[in-house]
């Protein structure tokens, strides 16, 4: 069991973080203060052209040279800075959190068209299975992924959350189950573009982490969400389909739903099927997926997870309570229960 | 040479209060071993196979069985089975033929596996209630999609997509040849993979027209011997299979022993009457994984394209990087036959020597395609020695697309495995072409058993994958995860890519 909730402000507005830290807290119940985090896409205007690395470090000197040799040989650190924090009296200090703004050298990564992003990538992969006491746990332009082992209000608090303004804002209480609860393991997860929070459990885990494996992503961080990011980032970036192919992908319809569809329709999700097979994911989960154009939230196919939808103007919520959403905007403009499967999208206009 | 009897490996008894004398065992014996002297019925134990027939059709209960009535000193290395083949050989100065799967005690690894169920954290899922899905298709499936959204919001399918078959289970049956096996045999197993939806194998042993209404269930076989292949065969097959290998004998080609070429069997197989049909160790025209991927390339060819080509390889050592390679060409699946697969006749000495379990031989078959990324390039069927639906399951969750049953099919059909396929005088009308055994099998009855099996099974594959919360096969493929190794070693541990207990 864990919280979640998102937002969207689809005109680009920023909001500070202030709202949602109130929101999540509400869903303290659904937690055990052993994880939240809060991302945000917009917080680094100034920067909006690097990748924003965020660091755990267990201490800053070994760790630190060995992540900064490989961001120099790979291309360009243009700032650096420990992530100011705020000490807490019950949360433990166990990590450091830093961050670069990173400018990858394109011309050093051949025969891609998207050689930043496969560095980038590369890097993240290589730091987290290859130098002790470093995990790169966010690296996204302009994005900026906040968690620890706490409870929510003591994680917003410590990293003052309600210091970043963003126009997406998505948020986690976790009820650890997997692993313990970890800096690591909390939520949201990120790379590149993406962000996920996921409440639940990937029953077909084993299945999906085997595939993604395959294309040369590794997994390391002991749990199954990171799975997912790496599935979208497989289907959505390299494989180019849009966000509702993708969920169409992983939450695919049922052969009956298929086989009563025309033909075209039917053809195009058995494709879908065969060739996506092992991305299907399975297993109770609601699954909020962001980028800077906007968030996908997500069930699985029978929807054992609970998640709620909800607007506001230019704002679309989505959460698993709809309490914790109406803490942000107590006036909405229309609530719904999405049907299992069925992603609801907000795109940035 | 005075080696004298060899004790007897089976003893019959008849309760002679029970016997009614009516004689059905007489009759049904095709092996001799009771016969009518006057009022009396007189047994001769040494003729015994086991296969229960007598048992079965007494109508008293009179009859019982005993195995190995006596004893020979006791040895651990000498076994009863290491003396008599030793007796048999040197009277005969022959190779050792047998029937059916190893005898090696060698402890099954499916056996050594067990599966994960739910409980609070991923709620189980009830088949009952909820949609389970083990609608499988066999053949390649394109490693990713060109989708191109139109204005409209429709989406157009720009990747073509290869044929392939569509199970509504993953459990096939394999290739049984007629002629190893009956023409009724073969009809039932038809009749039963068609009411299932799902598929079987023609074995090498061409396609009689009585099997012309199942073709469409069919796959046809092309195996070394060639036995039967022409181009309205390859034709009327719903995917076309190249055997270059099979479990119970990897190295070698197929036997099929002269007795059982009857006139039918003959002309079917395009052979003459009464010879051995004995197909060569190698295809006379593969020599290396190039002229299999022509070869592939050519059936393709003949049949237009149309049809899924499979390859059956005998898990051997290298099985592994052999099925890389068959992923490279244009087949479309590929076979892995465990040592344990059964055989209508075998030498003994490679059915009990040769090759490896497909437990381990699938588990590295899928790892090995995933590590080279051609694992969408081809599909895996696991075979040879698959029990029961937890085999399947556990196949499955190994990295297998789907299972080929063999022996479990004819065991649905009366089976009792007692070994003797060889001597055409199979008194289930199973392994055997003398007419009159052979009209013991009624193949609408059979064929009904055959899908009662297959359908029994395939439900609790669902029970198991709903336990396990997964609602789609597609999840439970290659998902290790879900199994943990029993007293498995460490290193046997690793080859399946499996947790031990507890971890």
């Amino acid at each position: 069991m864990c919280g979640i909730i998102s937002v969207v402000d689809r005109a680009g507005n920023l909001m500070d973080g202030s709202k949602i830290k109130l929101a999540l807290s509400l869903m303290d119940e659904r937690g055990s203060g052993e994880g939240a985090g809060y991302a945000a896409y917009g917080i680094y205007p100034e920067h909006a052209d690097c990748y924003a690395l965020h660091v755990f470090f267990d201490n800053i000197i070994e760790a630190r040279a060995a992540v900064e040799a490989l961001l120099r040989a790979w291309g360009t650190i243009v700032h650096d800075e420990e992530i100011p924090t705020c000490d807490q009296p019950n949360l433990k200090k166990v990590h450091t959190p830093w961050r670069y703004f990173f400018k990858p050298d394109a011309a050093l990564m051949s025969g891609s068209s998207s050689s930043e992003e496969e560095i980038v990538t590369s890097l993240v992969m290589k730091v987290n299975t290859t130098v002790p006491g470093a995990l790169i746990y966010s690296s996204g332009k302009n994005v900026g992924v906040f968690k620890a082992a706490g409870w929510p209000e003591e994680v917003a608090d410590f990293y003052r959350i309600q210091d970043y303004r963003g126009y997406i804002w998505l948020a986690h209480n976790r009820y650890p189950t997997n692993t313990r609860g970890w800096w690591g393991g909390a939520h949201p997860f990120n790379l590149l573009d993406w962000s996920v929070i996921h409440n639940g459990e990937i029953t077909s885990y084993g299945t999906n982490r085997r595939y993604i494996e395959s294309f040369g992503y590794r997994c390391t961080m002991l749990t199954d969400t990171e799975v997912v990011a790496y599935l979208v980032d497989l289907l959505a970036r390299r494989h180019g389909l849009d966000e509702e192919l993708t969920v169409r992908a992983l939450a695919p319809p049922f052969w009956d739903e298929i086989d009563a569809m025309p033909e075209k329709e039917q053809n195009l999700n058995r494709a879908i099927r065969l060739a996506y097979g092992s991305a299907m994911m399975n297993g109770p989960f609601a699954i909020v997926v962001a980028t800077h154009k906007g968030i996908v939230g997500f069930t699985d196919r029978i929807k054992l997870r609970p998640m709620v939808a909800a607007e506001k103007g230019d704002r679309l919520y989505i959460s698993s309570e709809e309490a914790a959403i109406r803490r942000m905007e107590p006036d909405l403009d229309r609530v719904w229960m999405p049907r299992a499967g069925e992603p609801v999208i907000g795109r940035v206009y | 040479m005075a080696i004298g009897s060899i004790p007897l490996r089976y003893q019959i008894s008849i309760d002679r209060d029970r016997c009614m004398e009516c004689g059905r065992c007489v009759e049904n014996c095709p092996y001799g071993t009771f016969r009518r002297e006057g009022d009396r019925i007189v047994i001769d134990s040494r003729n015994c196979t086991a296969c229960h027939r007598c048992i079965a059709m007494c109508p008293r209960d009179a009859i019982t069985l005993t195995e190995h009535p006596c004893d020979y000193r006791s040895h651990p290395i000498w076994t009863r089975d290491a003396r008599e083949s030793i007796y048999n050989q040197a009277r005969t100065g022959k190779i050792i033929l047998a029937g059916m799967g190893s005898t090696q005690s060698l402890p099954p690894i499916f056996d050594q596996i067990l599966l994960d169920a739910c409980q609070v954290t991923n709620p189980s899922i009830d088949p009952l209630r909820e949609p389970m899905e083990l609608r499988t298709y066999i053949g390649k499936k394109p490693s990713r999609l060109t989708l191109r959204r139109r204005e409209d919001g429709d989406v157009d399918l720009e990747t073509e997509l290869s044929p392939n078959l569509k199970l509504d289970t993953p459990i096939m049956i394999g290739h049984m040849s007629y002629g190893a096996i009956s023409l009724n045999a073969q009809l039932a197993l038809a009749k039963g993979a068609q009411a299932s939806g799902t598929f079987l194998g023609t074995g090498e042993g061409g396609m009689h027209p009585a099997i012309f209404p199942y073709q469409d269930n069919m796959i046809v076989q092309v195996a070394s011997g060639r036995f039967g292949v022409d181009v309205d065969y390859l034709n009327r097959g719903a995917a076309i299979e190249i055997k270059i290998g099979q479990g119970a004998k990897p190295g070698i080609g197929g036997h099929l022993p002269g007795e059982k070429v009857c006139a039918d069997v003959s002309c079917t197989r395009m052979i003459p009457l009464g010879s051995d049909a004995i197909s060569p160790a190698p295809h006379h025209d593969i020599y290396s994984i190039e002229d299999l991927a022509q070869l592939v390339r050519s059936l393709k060819e003949a049949t237009e394209w149309k049809k899924p080509v499979f390859v059956k390889i005998a898990a051997v050592h290298n099985v592994a990087a052999i099925a890389a390679g068959i992923a490279r060409s244009s087949a479309d699946a590929v076979v892995v036959d465990g040592f344990r697969g059964g055989t209508g006749a075998a030498p003994k000495i490679f059915r009990d020597n040769v090759g490896i379990p497909i437990e381990a031989a699938v588990s590295a078959v899928d790892q090995k395609l995933r590590a080279q990324g051609v694992r969408n390039e081809i599909s895996v069927i696991a075979s040879g020695g698959l029990r029961n639906a937890a085999d399947v399951t556990k196949a499955i969750a190994l990295g297998a697309d789907a299972v080929y049953i063999g022996t479990a099919a004819l065991v649905a059909m009366g089976c009792r495995v007692c070994g003797n396929c060889y001597r055409n005088l199979c008194p289930w009308g199973i392994a055997t072409q003398r007419p009159d055994l052979v009209s013991r099998l009624n193949p609408d009855l059979e064929g009904e058993h055959v899908a009662n099996l297959i359908h029994a099974w395939t439900m609790e594959v669902s029970e198991l994958m709903g336990a396990a919360g997964i609602n789609a096969i597609e999840s439970l493929r290659g998902n290790r995860d879900r199994l943990r190794g029993y007293m498995l070693d460490e290193g046997m541990l690793k080859v399946l890519d499996v947790k031990p207990a507890g971890a």
